[in-house]
């Protein structure tokens, strides 16, 4: 007799079943991308290097504009008393989130030949894309520095002010004392200029050879359906970000041993 | 102080980094042009040709053609290279453009499930209306770009002459991306849907999934593109020189054998028809 | 004895309590120890007197300017060297960097950690860092130095080394104001106690009549609880 038991057993045999043979199929899926991630990496194919050295370049340089603009601001919210400070936090928080696409345009319409700054002719340059991604990421730069100074300026505010330092030095001294904590604020705000497509796309164009990056190569490669190639390049931008972020973990990790 | 040191050392390395990779002063112009052109790899074909010929780089910027159209009226292309005969008129009749010039044509495919289910092949897989009719009679699913591109006007246009009344017709079988035509494509091969592309990206295309070309041949089906150099009357900057040494390699003898020799697979993509 | 520091009818209310209640006091003496009981306001009544806090009632009256430095119970260290934390405090005075290196150097010498100049400071002892801090306060050349518990969180010999670095820099010339929980410590560092309780300034007695035989009640208490 079959009992309620064996078709339970049954039941769940076979959805094990049909789940494993998901699996393989997905590893299949899955393991061509990183055989063609691999032969990209390992044949050092010229063009794949441009992209992925313009990635950096465009996305690096938007992370230093950000830090340089971002974390001043940002100690100066965590230390500063003025009329607008909790408005300007909260704006700068919410600015976090701020869709590439919308500013992807906003800098577009800024840049265009009809646009303000149009006589410059910097649309569908690198400078453009490095323009968009600052100010895409300077706002998390100053929002994540402001919380990190925040927490040290509660420890260090008496010593500072019976030391006589004024509130924009102060900010000065923490920012510097800070320096390897606040690596994660401009990894946050590197991940996500090396991981945006939208506003490049927009005020780069995906020129060949000129403003074309990974992400945008990316899309590329998935509108013409190449998804096996879109996927590896998705690797190796996964990699990418991932020893980058590794390097600076170990940095930090130095850091403390070295300074406490 | 050795952290200081490395500190700024990391600086100045990410500051030379951005620095030395500054643009590069070369002799270039800005082509604002169709997906086709570009995902279907004639312009990977063509513009190391041109760029050998005349020293001069051609930087494209691949969109729709509404888009493309948009981009050049704001000053932003030198050159528009796009296929949308009454849009790209309209776009001289303006102002906008100099003068529009015929290069070459392919054509339009309506591509759908191998299995057919709407019988949209018909007898002879050549009647583009015939098809688009029994797609809507049949209500299978169709993936429209929807995003104002020479390929979107063009079914707009078929739908027109086949007397289907899409705004009182279009239900949930007609799907309206707004995506450019790989895009559209991967929607259609994820649903299984009917979507009218150009030949070349077709050809191009790898996730084809089930589908296949359903209709192909119809005269109808002729997709002409024209060159036009942006007006330096309304954008000063426009290169117009090199802009229009562009335009005439295009239609050059040279020029148009560079285009009829492009293959994918054997097959010819574009067929030059410039008039001399 | 001159007063350098009056004190009138000071008052501090945060949030509805009152944490400094109509606090009247002189002080003359050079070496003060403020005692009193967990949360009787004797920090408060310090950062009050330091500038940290503004007072919400009266008023503080200086018989002339005094430069201040003030030891905190924890010391807060940046990240940086022992020399280069003493010298913070110069730099912000606007001395020259030259001068700035010597006098660090200096005072690290005083506290006996000329040695420890160029570690990072954060990854010395808990004692040594207490000592790093007293010498950042004493490269100020302070006319008054602040002391709240400064060895609160230090073992017996680090708080011993403390205790006679405090006497060094008030032979040195400061006039020292500190608080303790350590009554043997109060009594070898102050001669004046000022014992406070709940916000109010209980009674102000020379150290060797508070510790024999005080003259209020409260303070009768507080020597009883303290030393079983």
């Amino acid at each position: 007799m079959i009992t309620a038991v064996h078709l339970r057993v049954f039941f769940v045999l076979s959805s094990v079943l049909s789940v494993s043979s998901e699996v393989l199929r997905l590893m299949h899926e899955f393991n061509e991308p990183l055989v063609t991630a691999w032969q990209l990496v390992a044949g050092a194919d010229a063009r794949l290097a441009g992209i992925v050295l313009l990635s950096l370049r465009v996305s690096l340089s938007a992370t230093l504009i950000a830090c340089v603009a971002g974390m001043p601001i940002g100690a100066l919210l965590a230390v500063g008393r003025f009329p607008g400070r909790r408005a300007l936090i909260v704006l700068f928080n919410g600015l976090m989130g701020l869709p590439p696409v919308v500013v992807g345009l906003l800098v577009y319409l800024l840049l265009s030949r009809a646009g303000p700054l149009g006589q410059f002719g910097l649309l569908f340059s690198p400078t453009a894309m490095v323009i968009a991604q600052a100010i895409l990421v300077t706002p998390i730069v100053a929002a994540l520095t402001r919380q990190v100074i925040a927490d040290a300026w509660s420890e260090y505010r008496e010593q500072l002010r019976s030391l006589g330092a004024s509130r924009p030095r102060a900010a000065a001294t923490l920012l510097w004392d800070g320096r390897f904590s606040l690596t994660t604020a401009a990894l946050a705000g590197f991940g996500r200029a090396i991981a945006e497509v939208g506003a490049v796309m927009i005020v780069g164009g995906n020129i060949d050879g000129v403003t074309r990056v990974m992400t945008t190569t990316i899309a590329l490669e998935t509108s013409k359906g190449d998804l096996p190639l879109a996927l590896a390049l998705g690797c190796i931008l996964i990699a990418l970000v991932l020893s980058i972020n590794a390097l600076a973990y170990a940095l930090r990790a130095w850091a403390q041993r070295r300074w406490g | 102080m050795i952290t200081r040191r490395l500190f700024c050392s990391t600086l100045a390395a990410i500051g030379i980094l951005s620095a030395t990779a500054s643009d590069a002063q070369e002799r270039f112009i800005t082509v604002a042009s169709t997906t086709s052109t570009e995902q279907s790899g004639l312009f990977g074909h063509l513009l190391p040709l041109f760029e050998n010929a005349s020293g001069i780089t051609v930087r494209v910027v691949a969109l729709g053609t509404g888009q493309a159209l948009d981009m050049a009226r704001r000053g932003d292309a030198d050159v528009v290279f796009v296929h949308d005969k009454a849009a790209e008129e309209k776009f001289v009749a303006e102002g906008f453009g100099v003068k529009r010039q015929e290069v070459m044509y392919n054509d339009f495919v309506v591509i759908g499930p191998k299995a057919d289910p709407a019988k949209a092949h018909g007898t002879n897989g050549k009647d583009i209306l015939e098809g688009l009719r029994r797609i809507e009679a049949t209500k299978s699913p169709f993936v429209s770009r929807g995003d104002k591109s020479g390929t979107h006007a063009a079914e707009l246009r078929y739908w027109k002459a086949a007397g289907v009344d899409l705004d009182a017709r279009k239900g949930a079988w007609y799907r309206d991306t707004g995506s450019g035509m790989g895009p559209a494509l991967n929607t259609a091969a994820s649903m299984n849907a009917y979507v009218l592309a150009d030949r070349g990206t077709w050809l191009s295309f790898r996730n084809r999934g089930e589908l296949g070309i359903i209709v192909a041949g119809d005269t109808k089906l002729f997709n002409q593109y024209g060159v036009i150099l942006v007006n330096p009357a309304k954008h000063a900057h426009v290169k117009q020189a090199d802009g229009q040494k562009f335009i005439d390699w295009m239609v050059s003898p040279e020029g148009q054998k560079a285009i009829a020799d492009y293959k994918i697979g054997g097959e010819q993509l574009f067929f030059p028809n410039a008039k001399r | 004895m001159n007063a350098w520091l009056k004190l009138q009818h000071l008052g501090l209310t945060e949030g509805g309590t009152r944490i400094i209640d109509d606090a009247s006091l002189s002080f003359a003496a050079r070496r003060t120890v403020v005692l009193g009981p967990n949360g009787a306001g004797k920090s408060t009544l310090l950062r009050l007197i330091h500038g940290l806090l503004r007072p919400s009632a009266g008023e503080l009256r200086w018989q002339r300017a005094m430069t201040q430095a003030m030891v905190f119970q924890r010391p807060v260290m940046l990240r940086t060297t022992a020399l280069a934390n003493v010298i913070y405090g110069l730099g912000l005075k606007g001395h020259a960097a030259k001068e700035c290196e010597q006098r660090g150097r200096q005072a690290l010498a005083r506290v006996g950690l000329e040695s420890l100049a160029r570690r990072p400071a954060r990854l010395l002892s808990g004692g040594e860092q207490q000592r790093v801090a007293l010498a950042r306060a004493w490269a100020l050349e302070p006319e008054l130095l602040i002391l709240d518990e400064p060895t609160a969180s230090l073992d017996p010999a680090s708080s011993r080394e403390v205790e006679r670095i405090i006497g060094d820099i008030a032979a040195s010339g400061a006039r020292i104001l500190m608080t303790t929980h350590n009554l043997g410590q109060a009594r070898r560092i102050a001669e004046q106690i000022v014992f406070i309780d709940r916000g109010c300034i209980v009674e102000q007695t020379p150290v060797e009549q508070f510790f024999t035989m005080p003259r209020t009640e409260a303070a009768q208490r507080f020597l009883k609880d303290e030393i079983p």
